[in-house]
């Protein structure tokens, strides 16, 4: 179980109706199922994905984010849900408003390009990091839109969007987000957890 | 065609008020099962089929001696698993092969009804499959599956009773037939119809019947269920136990051949009134029709699973009118599942082996009836 998913559970209210956006085999929503709704959906490019999660029973549909969550109502989920796959967009920015669209709040975590091994990879080696959270070559990669946990405070406060709850996630370990220590978690952090709304 | 006295079937006396204004009644309607209905009564499966299948779903059909049309998803240890569902196949009104349709005998005239049969939908279709739920005494089915026109029938079934069945598998298919299909659909009646023996559909009483024109009407049917790439593939130019052209109207290449010969097996099993009625009741399907073309509203009262599946290839019945019965069910905050399987084999990739269809389809239904 990873420890992503545990925390994105803990920011998530029982019996609420959730929707995973890029939901790859269903892991997450498997965990919300067995622990915290029975009302989830997911909505994944993949069709092996799609099929991996019907198989499972998981009310999934095969669909990008970027065209799909279109035929959602307006706020017809208390959280979407997205989970490392922001810098995959071709229009992040678009999809985080759709997310806020369909959503009355959303979660979205992302891997920290601003931590330390990143630059320091960048600075000696001189070349694209490849780390363990991002092991794809420049070339390669799905990643388009890769930002810092410091990038997405600030994309955030550009477009008056409310940070409910930002969270840290270092090997495992889990801490606050919180002006002060914005550039120290910046680089100390793997993986940036936020719960957003509108304001 | 073989004796069809043998064949299971209801007899629904209740009155059934059909779509066109008329009232039938004392009708008979023809099922087949597969598998034991469980002591609870939760594992029953009710299947549709396609517009020239019938209730012969699995095994071998006692009147044809082929195999079953599903006989890919539908036995034991399969899709439809038969060793843990109890499946119910039901044939329609208007069909060949035991129910209620225009080659039934008119007691009076001992004659075929012919067109005189009354036109039917869709919506009348279920309605009179509803009656096997009361004849089985079931009081939820675990499921309602179908493809093609089975999947309309599915659609038509969950708006019409929104809490009978807790999944609905719609398979290759649409809410609402288009353009394109009434054309095609159009084509074959017309080549049934412009058949000499047609006489105005009473050419039961003379035993000679429109072989041509239905064999045609299928022959050009057959095309629109297969794509483009798997025909290129299957047959490509290969030419008909020949070396060269012939120079001749002759079947030369082995497609033409394959065509002729699927025309030519389907009279044997078919009636060409039936073939004119069917494809009459796909055409006015239009599930948004009653809801001032808001699909959404058909389904809104139903606490179903949907699990709506389309096909690469299908260009009978495409992804994008897939999509549109997703779409429709998300707006009103459904429970459903979509996938787009890949596959070469066109339409009919729903009734042949496409392991990820059938894969994807047998998990699900075992997950969800864990559940």
């Amino acid at each position: 179980m990873k420890k992503e998913f545990k925390v994105i559970s803990e920011l998530i209210e029982n019996k609420s109706k959730a929707l995973d956006v890029g939901c790859g085999d269903g892991e997450l929503l498997k965990y919300l199922l067995e622990n915290k709704t029975k009302d989830i959906r997911g909505l994944e490019i993949s069709k092996e994905s799609v099929q991996n999660c019907l198989s499972k029973g998981l009310p999934v549909i095969e669909g990008n984010a970027e065209n799909d969550l279109m035929q959602f109502p307006n706020k017809s989920f208390d959280y979407v849900i997205l989970s490392q796959t922001l810098q995959a967009f071709l229009n992040p920015d678009k999809v985080i408003k759709e997310l806020l669209r369909v959503g009355k709040k959303a979660i979205v975590t992302i891997p920290n390009f601003g931590h330390w091994k990143i630059r320091i990879k960048l600075l000696i080696n001189g070349t694209m990091p490849l780390t363990e959270n991002l092991p794809y070559e420049w070339h390669s990669t799905p990643n388009l839109h890769m930002c810092t946990i410091k990038d997405f405070f600030v994309f955030c406060e550009e477009r008056d969007i409310k940070i409910f709850k930002s969270l840290a996630l270092n090997q495992d370990k889990i801490s606050e987000i919180n002006n002060k220590n914005l550039n120290y978690k910046n680089l100390m952090s793997d993986l940036g957890i936020f719960l957003i709304e509108n304001k | 065609m073989n004796d069809l006295t043998e064949i299971k079937k209801i007899i629904v006396k209740k009155p059934l008020k059909l779509d066109c204004g008329k009232e039938i009644s004392n009708f008979p309607l023809a099922y087949e099962t597969y598998g034991k209905l469980n002591e609870n009564k939760d594992n029953a499966i009710l299947v549709f089929h396609a517009l020239t299948g019938d209730q012969f779903a699995s095994g071998i059909n006692p009147i044809t001696k082929k195999d079953g049309w599903w006989k890919y998803a539908l036995g034991p240890g399969k899709a439809f698993d038969t060793e843990k569902f109890f499946v119910i196949s039901a044939n329609v009104i208007g069909g060949c092969m035991g129910s209620y349709g225009p080659s039934t005998i008119n007691e009076i005239t001992s004659k075929p009804l012919g067109t005189d049969f009354p036109v039917i939908t869709i919506n009348d279709m279920v309605n009179a499959q509803y009656n096997l739920l009361d004849f089985f005494k079931i009081e939820t089915l675990f499921a309602v599956a179908g493809g093609s026109m089975g999947g309309m029938q599915v659609l038509q079934f969950v708006s019409n009773f929104p809490n009978k069945a807790k999944v609905a598998v719609p398979i290759a298919c649409t809410a609402s037939h288009s353009a394109q299909n009434i054309a095609l659909n159009e084509l074959g009646r017309q080549s049934i119809m412009a058949d000499i023996n047609w006489q105005n559909g009473s050419y039961g009483e003379r035993e000679k019947s429109p072989d041509k024109g239905l064999a045609v009407a299928r022959m050009a049917a057959h095309i629109t269920y297969l794509s483009k790439k798997g025909l290129q593939e299957k047959f490509g130019r290969k030419l008909q136990e020949r070396d060269d052209l012939k120079f001749s109207f002759d079947a030369d290449f082995q497609i033409e051949s394959y065509l002729r010969h699927q025309g030519a097996a389907f009279v044997d099993r078919f009636d060409a009134n039936s073939y004119l009625y069917i494809t009459r009741a796909m055409d006015y399907f239009d599930l948004t029709k009653k809801f001032d073309g808001n699909l959404s509203k058909a389904f809104a009262n139903s606490k179903t699973k949907f699990f709506v599946i389309s096909f690469t290839s299908d260009w009978l019945y495409p992804t994008s009118e897939s999509r549109d019965i997703v779409i429709a069910l998300n707006a009103i905050g459904a429970s459903v599942g979509f996938v787009e399987i890949k596959s070469d084999k066109g339409h009919d990739s729903f009734l042949l082996d496409v392991p990820d269809f059938l894969g994807t389809l047998k998990n699900y239904l075992s997950s969800t009836y864990k559940k």
